[in-house]
């Protein structure tokens, strides 16, 4: 489905983000990018949409080089590939709908996007979606006035628009607390197996990585580290990816985290903020 | 409390500039500046207190504004002026929209980005009544030329600001259209202008009172409207016309005030 080979990247700086990395990713498998900061988890992801232009390797999307498109065909290449970002990076100021819609683009022209005509079969998709997600009712609210765990399922619900082959999502619970961390994971995760999706999630939170995902690949430095299933992490393999550190007490904060039931922190509003100066 | 506690030292603020002998130069310096400037300020004090007579006498005017003699001049001027300042507004803020994309370092390439820069400096390297002194010579007297004048000011001034808005914009946003395999258009009208249009709004009413203002300014060199009927009325000693038209101009810039003010709140 995707394969990856010899990809390398490096910055400007002449920091080396990404170091021949070669992996597969067969289709309908949900794969965890763990790693720590600046190992290159987020350069890895934008590289194979071509967000960040990789340097050297190639990227395989069913057969087809990602890699040597030209501009047309490379947004032909990103529609196939549908992307959630770490806090949502939803337009704010649209609407929900408009949103849901945003993920039409590549399949539109222009004047019809401009004018908002979308074709009904779009549009029916859209509402489907918003109904899957459990945001049937907010479709004409703004962005901005949803919660942290409602917005990153408008964002679920732009990128399955796209009707994609492949999700690439980049830390999808960065800001968010446990238990709407746990349900948006959830989501996503059945979402995958009810349409056969593969996913790469790059994720901080070593223990969401193990409840959730098939297969675990461990980055340091823009290295592999580790490849293979989520029960075969253990200290050394946490060692060899994160450094030292004392992960045995990792289990019982496992534990202690998943009964956390934390009620949602409403945003106060900007008028609230500044209330006191008037 | 475990360990003692550590003993007490003073805290001050660091200094802006650290050596402290630099820092008394700088300021004593400065002082001594400010004050040898000031004194070479020549003010011829007779002048003054004649001035001020006459300054009294127009203040008196002033406040006795007469609206009716010369209505019909003053509102001409009013609506050649209005007209003016509408017309350009829009004229100038639609062509400042397309330089602003083409002057916004992050989505603009590096020719275009150039070209869209030298474009906005032009119109902004020279003031207002200068421009209208050449548009009057070419174009002769009257409102065209003051219209062409407040256009291409507006522009620089636009284009401005808005490409710096456009810099400034969240990128993630923008960067999520993107991934979508949208167009470039498409990313500028879904990602980049729902994040700008508050502050489009915001600039083109604050053009339009700045506009208005202006269009009294340029009057005066001969680019038509209120400054026209401004600078006659001066020039006939005609204090009590011009007071009139002064307060109206200062009427109209309140009204654009709360105008725009409400506008800005209802586009937020």
């Amino acid at each position: 489905m995707l394969r990856i080979e010899s990809l390398t990247k490096h910055y400007r700086t002449g920091d080396k983000a990404l170091n021949g990395i070669t992996f597969d990713v067969p289709a309908g498998e949900v794969v965890g990018l763990i790693g720590p900061s600046g190992a290159g988890k987020s350069t890895l992801i934008r590289c194979i949409n071509r967000l960040v232009e990789p340097n050297a390797g190639r990227v395989l999307l069913s057969d087809s080089d990602i890699t040597r498109l030209g501009r047309r065909e490379l947004r032909r290449a990103r529609r196939r590939m549908g992307m959630i970002f770490q806090e949502y990076a939803l337009v704010e100021r649209l609407s929900v709908m408009e949103n849901v819609l945003s993920g039409r683009l590549g399949y539109v022209s222009f004047w019809r996007s401009f004018f908002r005509r979308f074709p009904q079969g779009d549009v029916d998709k859209a509402f489907t979606l918003l109904a899957r997600v459990g945001l049937s009712d907010q479709a004409d609210k703004r962005a901005s006035a949803l919660s942290g765990g409602q917005r990153q399922r408008v964002g679920i619900a732009r990128a399955l628009e796209q009707d994609p082959e492949l999700l690439l999502i980049d830390e999808p619970t960065a800001s968010l607390d446990p238990k709407t961390a746990r349900q948006i994971m959830r989501l996503i995760c059945e979402i995958c197996r009810e349409r056969k999706l593969p996913a790469i999630i790059s994720l901080h939170d070593v223990m969401l990585a193990k409840m959730f995902v098939d297969r675990i690949i461990g980055l340091r430095a823009g290295e592999i580290v580790f490849d293979g299933a989520p029960s075969k992490l253990n200290t050394a393999t946490l060692t060899e990816i994160y450094g030292e550190e004392d992960w045995t007490q990792m289990h019982d904060a496992e534990e202690a985290a998943g009964q956390a039931a934390k009620a949602h922190d409403l945003e106060p509003s900007r008028e609230e903020r500044m209330a006191g100066l008037a | 409390m475990s360990t003692a506690l550590a003993q007490s030292r003073p805290w001050k603020r660091p200094p802006l500039i650290r050596n402290a002998w630099l820092r008394w130069a700088l300021t004593f310096g400065a002082l001594v500046y400010l004050v040898a400037a000031l004194s070479s300020i020549e003010v011829n004090w007779v002048r003054v207190s004649e001035g001020l007579a006459q300054g009294w006498g127009f203040a008196q005017d002033f406040f006795a504004p007469d609206f009716f003699t010369r209505s019909r001049d003053i509102w001409r001027g009013m609506e050649e002026s209005l007209t003016m300042t509408v017309t350009s507004t829009v004229v100038g803020c639609l062509i400042s929209v397309p330089i602003a994309l083409g002057a916004a370092r992050n989505i603009a390439p590096l020719p275009v980005y150039a070209v869209c820069r030298a474009i906005i400096a032009l119109s902004r390297a020279f003031q207002e009544v200068i421009i209208a002194i050449l548009f009057v010579a070419m174009f002769g007297f009257g409102p065209f030329a003051g219209f062409l004048t407040l256009s291409f000011s507006t522009i620089g001034f636009m284009a401005k600001l808005l490409a710096e808005d456009i810099e400034d914009i969240n990128e993630a946003q923008a960067e999520a259209i993107r991934a979508t395999g949208a167009t470039w258009w498409q990313v500028v009208n879904y990602g980049i202008q729902p994040q700008v249009f508050p502050r489009l709004i915001g600039l083109s009413l604050y053009r339009l009172d700045i506009n208005f203002r202006e269009s009294a300014v340029i009057g005066i060199v001969g680019a038509g409207g209120v400054g026209a009927t401004l600078n006659t009325a001066m020039q006939r000693y005609d204090y009590s016309t011009a007071g009139a038209i002064l307060i109206m101009i200062i009427v109209v810039v309140l009204l654009a005030e709360y105008a725009s003010s409400y506008l800005r709140k209802w586009v937020q």
